[in-house]
């Protein structure tokens, strides 16, 4: 046998196990156009919903005719929120403990607001029947400032009048949602009054979208014979969400089945659950056909979550030696219309009070205000752990703000305030308990392969040809340390809609040694099954090639809470690591029973169990899995089946060091990126090829986000950016060129160490940008401007900076 | 994102082309690569009973390079000018432009006819069909008549050909032996319309300026010509500068443009004086 004279390490290549570059297996049938998305479904019989949807930002609904609609040819029926009423489905509940319209009851909040939903024959009769609903408006004032919100006599919430108290407690003004507290206000307010040196900054995360190039949709099947109702969508949660349709709808949950198929990117869009959703189900119920909805760009931009909106004003203390004394920070949340955010129902902020970074803050404060205003609902986690992304960018720039007051070098200003290796596990000053870490090393080693010493020399001379009139570009030199906080999360402080957030695995070995494994989470195209393989294949000694893994069907994968937080990895990677060694310890009985020895005389190597001693005496795992299906073992039931549904102990904390050097053209406001270095520490490494991409990728979104991308509303509440001719989304052309580079610090709690890195880019990389052109003006003056940092924003800085004569 | 429906017809000759437009008067456009007009008419912004296709009328196309004159016919895709070798030789600042615009996709179907009849301020070969001093031959029920592009844009998508009017063919002096060029445009990311732009030709044939996307018409003005082919940059920046009319969009406000546009301008000028010969 080939397996007789193949050594352990020959043999442990070809499980093709964590730490191999493996090819993605999803890529076969992407690269050839064999994806099944949403809009790749065709159910017999199925017709299309579309929505009328508010011109308005701020109106009452003074009528609503359908008349005409129903005429055009091809339209089945025109649902209102008078239809959904009856069936108490005219609002729903939201992940933060809101409620929603589903269609306009009475009024709208923001433009685009779903007012009809319109079912027919085709797209084009249904796109039709849109234009022809009549509906009149009479226009309300419009808050676009979540400010003026707070201040103003317009009330936005009619229906939430009188109440005081909200999900997350009292609430101040009739505009207002919740107020979130963490750390210690009175000792931050002391630290800041004794300090050597504050900083004090308004630091702002303007809106954006996660845009996933597949929009949202769903198909919904309700079968009136038997009862069942499938609901093909693009959930980032399929099992939430048929948890939350039953809910809603009193369907039993077991006549739910809820499918998730490939999905195109999600990025926190798809976590939510829409209106699109409720309509297609109350639709296929009336008309007892299969009704599809699929959102176009412009919908997608306009109604489906939103991303960031955060106004973070900020103070950092500290010694005159630059020891940071004191972060405080109080932020003003724009929700939109409708609080839909979702994060862990304890957290409406998400994990913003991760916002003391990498950094041994002793004191430290944060409070959060979440306000209504004429914008879409939202706020999701784009490509981030709950509003990591928001946290990540505020202590990144108040780090460099501090850097100026103390006229200091902002690498040594961090690296002078780092958590030390030796203090992990550590307590931040705002609640969380940091596994793992070692920023010193990761710190030392970018600055060093970017050449950071001569990168400063470089800049000091440009600066002095820019002065001199011999160029019209400055130079700058981004630099950022950043902490994530990923894989939420344990149960006892983790839920959404109180759903803990564990998640599963369940494996299931066949006979001739290959095994089936499913999950609760469901891959948006991070690679789920190529990199669940290999965890596998490495706990279990089958080769991935023999794995299966599948995702996203509720009738056959166990519950999980999904993918989104970089949660995959954390959470259902453990539980399939643990799942494994639960086949791996009953493969070990049987081996022992099979080779006649005490259970504990056989030990596992890479793929095989050897009694002790002994090494020709083995059987692999194929004729294990074979023998579970063979032998009547004493003791032992048949088959080689395992789940575990794993809640971890402890968030994990990847981190990383990103350096961003850009040139800046002062009279355009045009940039050029000349390097962007990305180092991750992700803990142990599954597989470094899909790490890469990830990195790719998850920066190219931050470049997008730093330098041009952005949600944005003019007086009236209009959406001036609802097409990708506004909405920036970078081409191959515009996108930098990464050099990527890793450290290893392996997670201490979870079963492989690993820490999820799907997000780090995002969070890590929008402050690199951004810290790289204001670094760029530093010299002049500069402390603070928002992005995104576009043309002619940075046009503006210049002018303003007196640059242009 | 779905238009309202429509009749499609592809004629093959000009005459029926013209009986069509004629027979459904404003119900009816012709389209040519779509590229402009179909995105308009699924944002429901332009709704038409009749699509009358150009494709299927082979006197359309074509590039003819004559020892003074060129023709291109209106069907010309971009990318047939970017990669007609003859063409780069003797107007190389045509595929400089033309590279600029939009991406590959785009250039393979969007035309050069439905480039200039569009009459959006966006668009980037009105203001170098400006600059280059080139004609427009357009035929309609009352026959062939030839307006000059420097005459053709009224406003925003309003231009001097009738409805019933087919452009068939564009016109363009050759510039002489050893005139610098340059168009310089000014954008946010590829595949999109310009934040400024400008062409530029300095020769021994005299000098010719044109602006983009800065008011609602492509803007040639004759004073920066003349203050150029005289030697005076900065006077020929100035007079290019008093014509323009921006307005704020997502690429930023007035000022920020007006200013981007004096810096194009100037690098288009500099880029063509280095170009031209002697
Ligand atoms: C993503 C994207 C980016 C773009 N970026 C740019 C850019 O940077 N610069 C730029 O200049 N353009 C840009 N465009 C527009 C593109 O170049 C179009 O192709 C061009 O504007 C119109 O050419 P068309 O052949 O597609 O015309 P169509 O869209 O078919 O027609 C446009 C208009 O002209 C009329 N028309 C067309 N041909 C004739 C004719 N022969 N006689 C009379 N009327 C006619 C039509 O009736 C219609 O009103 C972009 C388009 C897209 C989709």
């Amino acid at each position: 046998m080939k397996d007789d004279v193949a050594t352990p390490e020959e043999r442990s290549a070809s499980l093709k196990g964590m730490g191999c570059s493996r090819k993605r297996v999803e890529d076969v049938r992407f690269t050839q156009g064999r994806g099944n998305y949403v809009d790749d479904i065709k159910l017999d019989g199925m017709l299309f919903g579309d929505f009328v949807r508010s011109p308005y930002a701020h109106a009452r609904v003074v009528s609503i005719d359908t008349e005409a609609a129903m005429k055009v040819p091809g339209v089945v029926a025109v649902l209102t929120a008078k239809d959904l009423e009856p069936l108490g489905l005219h609002w729903m509940p939201t992940l933060a403990g809101d409620k929603q319209m589903v269609l306009a009851d009475g009024k709208v909040l923001f433009q685009g607001q779903e007012v009809a939903y319109v079912i027919a024959k085709d797209r084009y009769a249904a796109a039709d029947g849109v234009e022809a609903v009549e509906v009149e408006y009479d226009e309300l004032p419009v808050l676009t400032d979540p400010f003026e919100a707070l201040k103003s006599d317009v009330v936005l919430r009619e229906d939430l009048a009188g109440q005081t108290e909200g999900a997350h407690g009292p609430r101040k003004h009739h505009n207002h949602i919740f107020t979130w507290e963490q750390g210690d206000k009175d000792a931050t307010e002391a630290v800041l009054a004794g300090a050597d040196v504050v900083a004090e900054e308004m630091v702002y995360y303007h809106r954006t979208h996660p845009c996933p190039l597949e929009t949202c949709g769903c198909v919904a099947s309700m079968d009136k014979v038997t009862g069942k109702l499938t609901l093909h969508g693009t959930f980032q949660a399929p099992h939430a969400i048929r948890t939350v349709v039953s809910l809603i709808s009193g369907i039993a949950e077991h006549n739910i089945r809820v499918i998730s198929p490939d999905i195109g990117g999600g990025f926190g869009n798809k976590v939510g659950a829409y209106a699109g959703y409720v309509c297609s189900v109350v639709a296929s119920i009336v008309t007892g056909k299969p009704v599809k909805w699929v959102e176009n760009r412009m919908d997608n931009l306009m109604s489906t979550a939103f991303a960031r909106d955060y106004w973070m004003q900020g103070k950092i203390a500290a010694t005159k030696e630059g020891k940071i004394t004191g972060l405080w920070c109080h932020t003003t949340a724009d929700h939109g219309g409708f609080d839909a955010c979702a994060d862990p129902t304890k957290f409406p902020a998400g994990f913003m009070n991760i916002c003391t970074g990498s950094y041994d803050i002793p004191t430290a404060y944060l409070a959060v205000d979440g306000v209504y205003t004429n914008k879409a609902p939202g706020g999701v986690a784009y490509r981030c752990s709950f509003r990591v992304t928001e946290a990540a960018y505020f202590i990144e720039r108040m780090i460099e703000v501090l850097a100026i007051k103390l006229n200091m070098d902002a690498a040594e200003l961090r690296r002078i305030n780092f958590i030390r290796k030796d203090q992990f596990p550590y307590q931040s000053a705002l609640g969380w308990e940091y596994d793992s870490g070692d920023y010193h090393t990761a710190w030392d080693k970018a600055l060093a392969a970017v050449g950071y010493v001569d990168l400063r020399k470089e800049q000091a001379q440009r600066l002095e040809d820019f002065k001199s009139g011999k160029t019209r570009k400055l130079m700058g030199i981004g630099l950022t340390h950043f902490t994530e906080i990923v894989g939420a999360g344990p149960v006892k402080n983790c839920d959404i809609l109180g759903l803990g957030m564990f998640d599963s695995c369940e494996i299931r070995i066949h006979p001739t040694g290959s095994a089936i494994a499913r999950l609760g989470t469901i891959s948006q195209g991070q690679g789920h099954a190529t990199t669940f393989a290999q965890i596998l294949a490495s706990e279990i000694g089958i080769s991935a090639d023999d794995i299966t893994i599948e995702e996203g069907d509720t009738d056959t994968a166990p519950y999980g809470l999904g993918t989104y937080g970089s949660r995959s990895t954390p959470v259902a990677g453990a539980a399939t690591a643990m799942a494994g060694r639960k086949i791996r310890a009953k493969a070990q009985m049987i081996a022992a029973y099979l080779l006649e020895v005490h259970d504990d005389d056989v030990e596992f190597d890479v793929d095989r169990f050897v009694v002790k001693g002994a090494p020709d005496r083995f059987k692999t795992m194929k004729e294990l899995a074979f023998a579970s299906y063979n032998q009547a073992i004493p003791g032992l039931e048949p088959g080689l089946e395992a789940v575990s549904y794993y809640d971890p102990p402890n968030m994990t904390y990847p981190f990383g060091a990103y350096i961003c050097v850009m040139d800046l053209d002062v009279d355009t406001g045009e940039h050029e990126i000349r390097k962007f270095y990305a180092l991750d520490d992700c803990g142990t490494r599954i597989n470094p090829m899909i790490i890469e991409g990830q990195v790719h990728g998850g920066a190219t979104e931050g470049y997008a986000i730093a330098m041009g991308q952005e949600i944005a509303y003019d007086d009236m509440g209009n959406h001036k950016t609802a097409t990708l001719m506004d909405f920036f989304l970078p081409t191959s052309w515009e996108t930098p060129t990464y050099e990527t580079d890793f450290t290893v610090t392996p997670s201490p709690h979870h079963p492989i160490g690993a820490k999820g890195v799907g997000e780090s880019p995002n969070v890590g990389s929008v402050p690199a940008f951004s810290n790289a052109v204001h670094d760029a003006f530093r010299p002049f003056g500069l402390t603070q401007s928002h992005m995104p940092h576009d043309h002619w924003r940075v046009w503006r800085i210049a002018r303003d900076l007196g640059l242009h004569g | 994102m779905i238009p309202a429906g429509f009749e499609y017809h592809r004629p093959t000759d000009m005459a029926s082309a013209i009986g069509l437009l004629q027979a459904h008067g404003d119900e009816a456009r012709v389209v040519a690569g779509g590229h402009s007009l179909i995105p308009m008419m699924k944002l429901r912004m332009a709704s038409l009973s009749h699509l009358v296709d150009l494709q299927g009328i082979a006197e359309l196309r074509g590039i003819e390079l004559g020892a003074d004159v060129i023709r291109i016919g209106a069907m010309t895709t971009q990318n047939e000018l970017i990669t007609h070798e003859g063409l780069a030789q003797a107007v190389p600042i045509l595929r400089e432009a033309a590279l600029q615009i939009a991406d590959p996709q785009v250039r393979y179907v969007g035309t050069i006819g439905g480039n200039v009849a569009n009459g959006d301020p966006g668009n980037d070969m009105p203001g170098l069909m400006q600059c280059l001093d080139a004609s427009y031959e357009v035929v309609g029920p009352d026959g062939t008549r030839t307006i000059a592009a420097r005459e053709f844009y009224d406003s925003a998508y309003f231009t001097a050909r009738s409805d019933e009017e087919i452009l068939t063919r564009i016109t363009l002096p050759c510039p002489a032996a050893g005139t610098g060029y340059a168009y310089e445009k000014q954008k946010r990311k590829i595949g999109d319309y310009a934040t400024a732009a400008a062409a530029v030709l300095f020769g021994p044939g005299g000098a010719s300026i044109a602006m983009t996307n800065l008011a609602d018409t492509p803007v040639w003005s004759a004073e920066a010509g003349a203050a150029l082919a005289a030697g005076d940059t900065e006077g020929a920046v100035s007079a290019a500068l008093a014509a323009i009319d921006p307005q704020e969009d997502m690429r930023g406000p007035i000022e920020f443009k007006k200013h981007v546009a004096g810096v194009v301008l100037r690098r288009a000028i500099d880029r063509a004086l280095s170009r031209a010969a002697g």
